[in-house]
């Protein structure tokens, strides 16, 4: 029971009821659409640049369980205000969170201190395998809206 | 029936008697005893099966319908049998009615791919319904693609019947050429009025088929009763192996068919200039067949008669119903699917938790249930559900185990809130 508990954390919880930035960007400078097979998940990434060619806005829509929702909540309000560099660099940050046994938020470059805090609640799907994809899909759906492709799958 | 396919089996369906004759049904997950609700996606296996197909491997193994020697004969023999069994089981006239399959997806594919390119052009009509696997949608859509047929689709009603009303409108000006439809819904359940379906589409002079991987594990299947035209099914849901299913036909139309890939094994003869093909069912089988599983197949048939297939119909209608009684007793959950006549599968969503996170949770409870689309999104669609829990049940289930599917239920609530 603890593993189910400390996958859906509070924190999770609450994103997944109550996703943040959850909308359309009519006049988005990026988009992408990513959907899970496996599961029929679908999230729909908006990416606004600002002025200085950094992340103005990014919003998504979409229909997913409760994990991919939280991630894709999570990760929209960390982009927002982010170089294309840095949000790649949180995007590996994200990964090694999710899979890596060994990860270690000590280990994470100083300027993400803060953001590996917060991430490290998704650190709960390492032990379910089978879920993985579901908090990555929306940041991969996000790297195909930056690199202008309109779809994104977790296959 | 040889003697290691007779089920331990008392006369009132005693249900801890067959659950010994699946040893994985013994093990643990997490724990706790487990308990496999998604026989739907693949059923477990009894050892009568497992030895059949230890048997082909251990003693007479060799490959079919080539050599001379004692061990080519006595696997020929085995498999050859197995189509016998398979005949039976679903009542079809002649065993060489019968074409191998790697399962129920290939035998829809080779319809399509061989009566279906031989037989359909623009402006023909090949109706479906909501209720479609994929399996039984996409290899119709090839077929389209390919001759500029029309597809269309029989609606359901609110409670995932057929409109039959609408369907007799898709048949009326006669363009129809086929329908093909599944005997029972993989995602909520539905049994289809098939008999009363394939008569309609006979008046109107088409032929129609039968995905029958939901009814071949759950009920009697008798095809000449049913008056259809093409019926598969698939081994791996039907307590067999994987990678080997069947599909039958009347012969007349076999006959006409032409070859579905080519290679050894389905022709007659073969010249650099020209190949002469065997008569059906061989025709249909390039290469070298999935022998040992095959013979499991058959073994596993015998188990399902063995145990009684009016038995299983009414132990696995008990058990689903009492799942529907219970499962609408929590609070938060619905239903999907409410059809008169129905399988021995409930589809289900819960208020506040997805199905995704439900199948995690209470898969720690050691209950497996399929959580998703069932390779069914227009199903998904139509009842407007990104995806549903499912519980199906197999002959081995119990009331028992539907409590434990009720209790784990009671930790998402604890999780996502009541």
């Amino acid at each position: 029971m603890n593993e189910l508990r400390e996958l859906y954390q509070e924190v999770i919880l609450d994103h997944g009821r109550n996703p943040r930035n959850f909308r359309r960007i009519e006049d988005a400078d990026g988009e992408a659409k990513g959907d899970n097979p496996l599961c029929g998940d679908r999230v729909h990434v908006f990416v606004k640049l600002n002025g200085a060619g950094g992340l103005g806005d990014v919003a998504f829509q979409g229909r997913g369980c409760a994990i991919s929702t939280a991630s894709a909540s999570m990760m929209t309000e960390l982009l927002k205000g982010r170089s294309e560099a840095e949000a790649r660099r949180l995007f590996d940050v994200f990964h090694a969170v999710c899979t890596d046994e060994a990860f270690d938020p000590l280990d994470v470059p100083e300027e993400f201190g803060d953001e590996a805090d917060r991430l490290q609640v998704m650190a709960g799907v390492r032990q379910f395998p089978m879920r993985v994809k579901c908090a990555t899909l929306p940041w991969h759906t996000f790297a195909a809206a930056l690199d202008g492709k309109a779809t994104a799958t977790t296959e | 029936m040889s003697p290691d396919s007779t089920p331990t089996l008392r006369p009132n369906y005693d249900v801890l008697a067959i659950r010994r004759d699946f040893p994985i049904l013994a093990r643990e997950v997490f724990g706790k005893p487990l308990v496999y609700l998604d026989t739907g996606a693949s059923a477990q296996k009894p050892r009568q099966v497992i030895r059949a197909m230890t048997q082909v491997m251990e003693e007479t193994y060799s490959n079919v319908h080539r050599g001379v020697h004692f061990l080519s004969q006595a696997c020929t023999d085995q498999f050859e049998a197995a189509r016998e069994t398979v005949a039976r089981f679903i009542n079809a006239p002649e065993a060489d009615e019968i074409v191998w399959t790697r399962g129920a997806t290939e035998a829809l594919n080779l319809v399509a791919a061989t009566w279906g390119r031989a037989n359909v052009g623009p402006g023909d009509r090949i109706v479906i319904s909501t209720l479609e696997h994929h399996s039984n949608i996409v290899p119709w859509q090839l077929l389209r693609d390919e001759t500029g047929a029309e597809l269309a689709v029989i609606p359901v009603d609110d409670a995932g019947e057929v409109d039959l009303d609408a369907y007799a409108a898709l048949l009326d000006d006669g363009r129809a050429k086929l329908v093909s439809v599944t005997h029972v819904s993989n995602s909520i359940g539905t049994v289809l009025p098939i008999g009363q379906m394939a008569r309609m589409a006979h008046e109107k002079g088409a032929l129609f088929m039968v995905d029958g991987c939901q009814a071949a594990p759950h009920m009697p299947v008798d095809v000449q009763e049913l008056g259809v035209d093409f019926y598969c099914f698939s081994g791996h849901k039907t307590y067999g192996p994987t990678g080997i299913g069947a599909l039958w036909g009347r012969k007349a139309l076999l006959d006409a068919m032409p070859p579905y890939q080519g290679g050894g094994e389905m022709i007659a003869h073969v010249t650099f200039e020209k190949s002469t093909f065997k008569a059906a069912p061989h025709k249909f089988e390039a290469g070298t067949p999935a022998i040992v599983e095959a013979v499991g197949l058959g073994a596993a048939l015998d188990y399902i008669e063995a145990v009684g297939r009016d038995a299983i119909l009414a132990h696995e209608t008990d058990v689903a119903e009492y799942a529907r009684e219970r499962l609408a007793a929590v609070p938060g959950v619905r239903i999907v699917g409410h059809a008169r006549e129905r399988g021995a599968i409930v589809s289900f969503t819960m208020d506040r938790a997805h199905p995704h996170d439900i199948g995690t949770i209470i898969d720690r409870a050691g209950v497996a249930v399929r959580a998703g689309h069932h390779c069914a999104f227009p199903v998904m669609e139509r009842f407007d559900v990104g995806a549903t829990a499912r519980a199906s049940f197999g002959l081995y289930n119990m009331k028992s185990e539907v409590d434990r599917l009720v209790e784990a239920l009671d930790e998402v609530a604890e999780i996502f809130g009541r």
